[in-house]
């Protein structure tokens, strides 16, 4: 049944962090490394090295501009990839079932063998999250690496999604969004993380934490106190020197 | 949204021959024997022809059968049930039409209820969308059964009727398009939401995730769509509806019936064509595009 539980056990998500992003698309990579040879269907390239090459991806790195009304634009760069909805319209449009939200761990999955590729939940995704893979004719998207997670044969480190373990930045964090102790809630509340689009009411799980705001050239910094000269005119032997220099023949600097 | 040929000639299709089958089921005095063979057959023609096309763009035709499962949650798969009980109803009523010259009528009625909520379903997976703002509105179910209520009295002949259906279907057709080009900017979600960084400024896309486009590019963003867009409002607009009118209002001679059926489905293949290609979905701002 397509319908969404009216509750998951545990709400395990990703939270991003766009201050600690630099846009180095590792994590599109690793995702792809990861998820082609496990999972579900490998993650198909057309025309891999053709013109136009183009492929399927769970996880994308857009870069965007922010200008402020005053002072200087913001570069931010934007890893996006299923966001693990509460209230994923991508389950219930599904007419095969193939789609659904886990009771355990809230992730979203699709079920291969009973996808037809009709894409209707590609359209209903208002992320781009799933992408109808065009070797294979069905949905792929985010497992939130659900083949490491819980895989006892992976050393315990590597038991997280493959974009977190990857991030040289250490911008992506895994965690469960249900426990208001855990790591990636406690990011969240301090950091002040967001939905992305909360007017569709898909209740994301997965939270964007904002990018600091940028210094500017005119604020007083936090060095200058101990910048400041010692004394404005020299004293003791120095002053005696600068004295003495000055009467000496050929002028002053 | 990419306007893909299978799916623009199942709904142009299916909408005409699931309008014809509700006329020929609550006529009270339906057509019988040779007469009724013709009818059906070109509704059903019609209607299944379409539904097999729809199939066309799916990645696993194959494994279609499963679609008719979910129908407590899905309008795709509410359409595929409904579309089935339909053709069965009707198709009884058509075998008891044209061999038996016995008019059912309760099957037909039944089938007739079950063909406009067929046309209905097909609606709804549009207008269920809250990621494509032109089409989440009442008015999406309201073109779609005008169309093919309308559709129906032509394909059948009922001129009076086909006339105000119609008149009705045009109104309905030009408000659409007007609170559709509108649709987008008035639903608040913008490249500040997507992000959520609208409140620090302006957003403004500066680098895609790849160089070439992808699924989401080539599925979601038909920017060629707009181009001509105004010029094929108007065509689609008097081929639907007003070449066959005044078809209709001129005195009845067969070769006009047939150019306003043919004008019609023209002009509704190139409205259903708009209906895709001039539609925005929200993935596209993520692009910086829509």
């Amino acid at each position: 049944m397509t319908d969404l539980p009216a509750k998951t056990d545990r709400t395990l998500g990703l939270v991003i962090d766009l201050d600690t992003c630099v846009g180095c698309h590792a994590c599109v990579i690793s995702c792809k490394g990861w998820n082609t040879e496990n999972y579900g269907a490998p993650l198909s390239d057309q025309r891999p090295y053709g013109t136009e090459p183009m492929g399927t991806f769970l996880n994308r790195v857009h870069s965007y501009e922010v200008q402020p009304e005053q002072g200087s634009a913001q570069t931010v760069h934007f890893p996006k990839s299923c966001l693990h909805c509460e209230n994923a319209p991508c389950v219930t449009v599904c007419p095969t079932g193939a789609s659904y939200k886990r009771v355990e761990d809230g992730i979203v999955l699709v079920n291969e063998d009973h996808c037809i590729g009709c894409g209707l939940c590609a359209w209903a995704c208002p992320y781009g999250a799933r992408e109808l893979d065009q070797a294979e004719g069905v949905m792929k998207k985010c497992t939130l690496c659900v083949d490491r997670i819980y895989n006892e044969n992976l050393p315990e480190e590597d038991q997280i999604p493959s974009c977190v373990r990857t991030c040289p930045a250490g911008a992506r964090h895994f965690g469960d969004l249900s426990d208001p102790k855990s790591d990636v809630s406690q990011l969240v509340e301090s950091r002040g993380g967001f939905d992305l689009m909360p007017e569709m009411g898909t209740l994301p799980v997965n939270k964007y934490l904002p990018p600091r705001l940028k210094d500017s050239w005119d604020d007083q910094s936090l060095l200058a106190p101990l910048l400041e000269p010692v004394a404005e005119e020299p004293q003791g032997f120095l002053g005696w020197l600068d004295k003495a220099l000055d009467k000496l023949p050929g002028g002053t600097a | 949204m990419h306007p893909a040929p299978s799916v623009i000639v199942f709904s142009t299709l299916s909408g005409l021959g699931f309008g014809l089958l509700f006329w020929l089921g609550i006529d009270p005095t339906p057509p019988t024997g040779l007469t009724a063979f013709v009818f059906f057959a070109i509704a059903y023609a019609l209607s299944v022809g379409g539904l097999i096309s729809s199939t066309f763009h799916l990645g696993h035709p194959e494994r279609a059968w499963r679609a008719l499962t979910q129908w407590r949650s899905s309008w795709l798969s509410r359409e595929g049930v409904s579309a089935i009980l339909a053709l069965i109803f009707l198709g009884l009523h058509a075998i008891s039409l044209i061999f038996f010259e016995m008019n059912a009528a309760a099957l037909g009625l039944i089938g007739a209820a079950l063909s406009l909520f067929t046309v209905f379903t097909t609606s709804m997976i549009y207008a269920q969308l809250d990621t494509v703002p032109r089409w989440k509105t009442p008015l999406t179910p309201a073109l779609y059964l005008s169309f093919s209520l309308a559709g129906g009295a032509l394909l059948s002949g009922r001129v009076n009727m086909a006339i105000l259906l119609l008149v009705i279907a045009a109104i309905f057709q030009f408000i659409w398009w007007q609170r559709g080009d509108a649709a987008l900017s008035d639903s608040g979600t913008d490249l500040g939401t997507a992000t959520g960084l609208g409140e620090r400024g302006t957003v403004r896309s500066m680098a895609h995730p790849h160089t070439a486009p992808n699924y989401l590019v080539k599925e979601f963003i038909y920017v060629i769509g707009r181009k001509h867009a105004q010029k094929l409002r108007r065509i689609a607009f008097g081929l639907t509806f007003m070449l066959p009118i005044i078809c209709l209002l001129l005195p009845f001679s067969h070769v006009l019936a047939i150019l306003a059926v043919l004008s019609h489905v023209a002009g509704v293949a190139t409205s259903r064509w708009l209906f895709f290609a001039e539609a925005e979905h929200v993935v596209g701002l993520y692009y910086g595009m829509r």
